[in-house]
């Protein structure tokens, strides 16, 4: 297998999503209570494109990852809702068909990930293993596709003998990264891969990916709780606030012209490294429990600009732009456009 | 600098080896290497760096939880190092706090926020009678904005949110009214949107008490927003230091200069390449480096760079740089 081989020419309709989630619904049963982690979430993801799913711990955005990869283990289970990816019904899917169909269309890098490699095993056996696992080849081919990842992802060539400790939280989140892409998945989903790496390393590691994203063009559900990466990084955002989306629209919009009270504190409570250095406020309050959530919308008790209605209504996600939606009271409907 | 006044605590020469490996195969990691800095009541000095770059040993140093190799802490003009005799280190403690960066660890589960407030004043004699005790909690509480009081001083640290607990642990190095206090990424375990609440609380205990700050982090972009000066460290040595905004503003040493090129910025838009490549990783602190720690890394390597780690260059008044580019 050459590098031309793995090379795949999207001939893909960018206008027709690859994944398609709707009104997903993700319980998770505490004691006699459940919590409510993700309530009526929707949003697609299209061809050669990356989308941020944005929020605060607990916020629901590795629960929606685990729930599109059927990776959800009890007590989490899916409630409502469908998940569709290009033409296959994920939530109708038996385990064995999911298991094929994982990797091979869908691959998922998650967090700490650098801690998910079998430290028995040398790197190139992991890579290995995943490509065998789910295409009849070769051992000899898949070895030389081992080889041609490695170089991919930046890692040595001779690195292919090493056993993960032999490798720096940098080398190591990049072998992950080849094994994600061993088999040319359409869709990547990154939840938070550079957490636990400095910031060189992370820029090294995401300038990486985005290179990887667009000469392959596979689309990528990046997840983190980092702003500045995200908008510096997707194409799309949604904004995540206690298991549902308070906005989601083109990551400029999102950060020059956010419209939900919460993304609008978010974006003013993080400091940046250039321009004016203005003084920056935390929101008031923490995040709620979802056993019990608060009534009407989710946000109201910590928003300052909450009225009566708030606290009965939950809003809906509402048009305020092109392709940019947000979900508050306050908000009225833009019908042109 | 000489605006600033004295310096209540600095650090001369500071070196940390660790021992590590067996018996058979001896290593030495040296952790920090010829450390200097000084804090200044009122002020927030920033240490930054990556990690294994040293920034955290330096801190414990300077609250003593480490013994230096080398080196002396100079606090209000005496050497603390000299002496090891109980009541210094007392003296010493209740006036150099430290602050972690785990507040999910640094309380114990077991205990109430009474109790982990209660320790300090009775250990430190700060109070005298139960209705001073009583005094002191509610006003301790009351400085870091856990209010209504009663709502707190009974709960335990699971009962309140990583923000709460961080300012738990700040009212606790309070309770012995510290003249300084080292913070150990004090917001980096914490929730995006409630990181500045403790940055600006330990602002105005920065102005209001005049207490002076050492800042440890690895996020220059709340280095900037915090603090006065930066020092930025590097496998084990300091390599640049200055006034926070000239510093960001105007790096002088190559690694400064691929540091703030990696922090995320959004103003930059979609990952624009930025001018500064970020190659290469941090050099094992195992190994006995010759020459300057960054040579490896750095695109403007020259062949003296090889040979010998530069000393620090005093470039202006107030910025200096361990790079022999401003020889």
């Amino acid at each position: 297998m050459t590098q031309t081989e793995l090379q795949r020419i999207p001939v893909r309709d960018t206008t027709k999503p690859i994944l398609t989630v709707r009104d997903l619904q993700v319980e998770y049963k505490i004691g006699r209570g459940t919590c409510g982690a993700v309530n009526h979430v929707s949003f697609d993801i299209y061809p050669n494109e990356i989308f941020g799913l944005a929020g605060e711990s607990g916020s629901g955005k590795s629960t929606i990852a685990h729930a599109i990869t059927r990776l959800l283990k009890p007590p989490g289970y899916i409630k409502g809702g469908s998940i569709k990816f290009m033409d296959y019904d994920l939530m109708q899917m038996d385990a064995e068909s999911l298991r094929d169909f994982r990797w091979r269309h869908l691959s998922i890098v998650s967090q700490s990930a650098m801690n998910a490699l079998n430290p028995v095993l040398t790197v190139g056996d992991q890579i290995i293993d995943a490509i065998v696992a789910h295409e009849e080849i070769k051992k000899e081919k898949a070895q030389n596709r081992a080889l041609d990842l490695l170089q991919l992802v930046g890692i040595d060539k001779e690195r292919i003998n090493s056993y993960p400790h032999q490798l720096s939280g940098g080398m190591r989140q990049r072998a992950v990264i080849a094994i994600a892409l061993a088999l040319n998945p359409e869709l990547i989903i990154l939840d938070e891969p550079t957490t636990a790496l400095d910031v060189v390393v992370q820029r090294q590691i995401m300038e990486e990916i985005q290179s990887l994203q667009q000469r392959f063009g596979f689309s990528i559900l990046y997840i983190t709780h980092d702003m500045s990466l995200l908008v510096e990084f997707a194409h799309r955002i949604a904004i995540m606030y206690a298991g549902q989306i308070a906005e989601v629209g083109p990551s400029n919009q999102i950060f020059q012209n956010p419209k939900h009270p919460y993304t609008v504190r978010l974006m003013n409570s993080f400091p940046s490294i250039s321009g004016p250095r203005k003084k920056l406020q935390s929101i008031p309050g923490s995040p709620p429990n979802l056993i019990s959530p608060p009534s009407g919308c989710r946000f109201h008790p910590r928003c300052e600009l909450a009225f009566e209605e708030c606290l009965i209504i939950n809003p809906k996600l509402v048009k305020v732009g092109q392709n940019h939606h947000a979900a508050c009271l306050l908000i009225q409907e833009e019908r042109s456009s | 600098m000489n605006q600033l006044g004295q310096p209540i605590l600095e650090a001369r020469q500071l070196t940390k080896h660790f021992h590590a490996g067996s018996v058979m195969s001896r290593k030495i990691i040296r952790a920090a290497q010829d450390v200097s800095l000084s804090l200044y009541c009122g002020k927030v000095t920033a240490l930054v760096g990556e990690s294994g770059s040293g920034k955290s040993t330096t801190a414990r140093m300077l609250v003593r939880l480490y013994e230096p190799t080398s080196g002396q802490i100079i606090f209000k003009g005496e050497n603390v190092l000299k002496s090891r005799s109980r009541p210094a280190m007392l003296r010493y403690r209740s006036d150099v706090q430290m602050i972690f960066q785990d507040p999910f660890s640094s309380l114990n589960p077991v205990h109430t926020i009474r109790h982990h407030l209660k320790r300090p004043l009775i250990l430190h004699k700060r109070v005298s009678s139960k209705s001073e005790l009583e005094y002191s909690l509610g006003d301790l509480l009351n400085r870091v904005s856990l209010t209504p009081v009663h709502d707190f001083i009974d709960k335990y640290p699971h009962q309140l949110s990583g923000g709460q607990r961080q300012r738990v642990a700040i009212a606790r190095a309070l309770a012995v009214e510290p003249e300084v206090i080292l913070a150990d990424e004090p917001i980096s375990m914490l929730d995006v949107s409630i990181r500045m609440g403790i940055l600006n609380l330990m602002e105005s205990l920065r102005d209001e008490q005049n207490i002076a700050f050492l800042y440890v982090t690895h996020d220059l972009a709340s280095a900037r927003y915090f603090s006065d000066q930066i020092l930025v460290m590097y496998a084990g040595y300091m390599v640049e230091g200055g006034p926070s905004e000239e510093l960001i503003q105007e790096p002088l040493h190559p690694y400064t200069k691929m540091l703030l090129s990696a922090v995320p910025d959004p103003s930059r838009g979609l990952l624009t390449r930025s001018d500064v490549e970020a190659k290469g990783e941090v050099p094992s602190l195992a190994a006995a480096i010759t020459g300057c720690p960054f040579a490896p890394r750095c695109d403007r390597v020259m062949p003296e760079c090889r040979v010998e780690n530069p000393p620090v260059f005093q470039v202006s008044e107030d910025r200096w740089t361990r790079c022999y580019l401003y020889k």
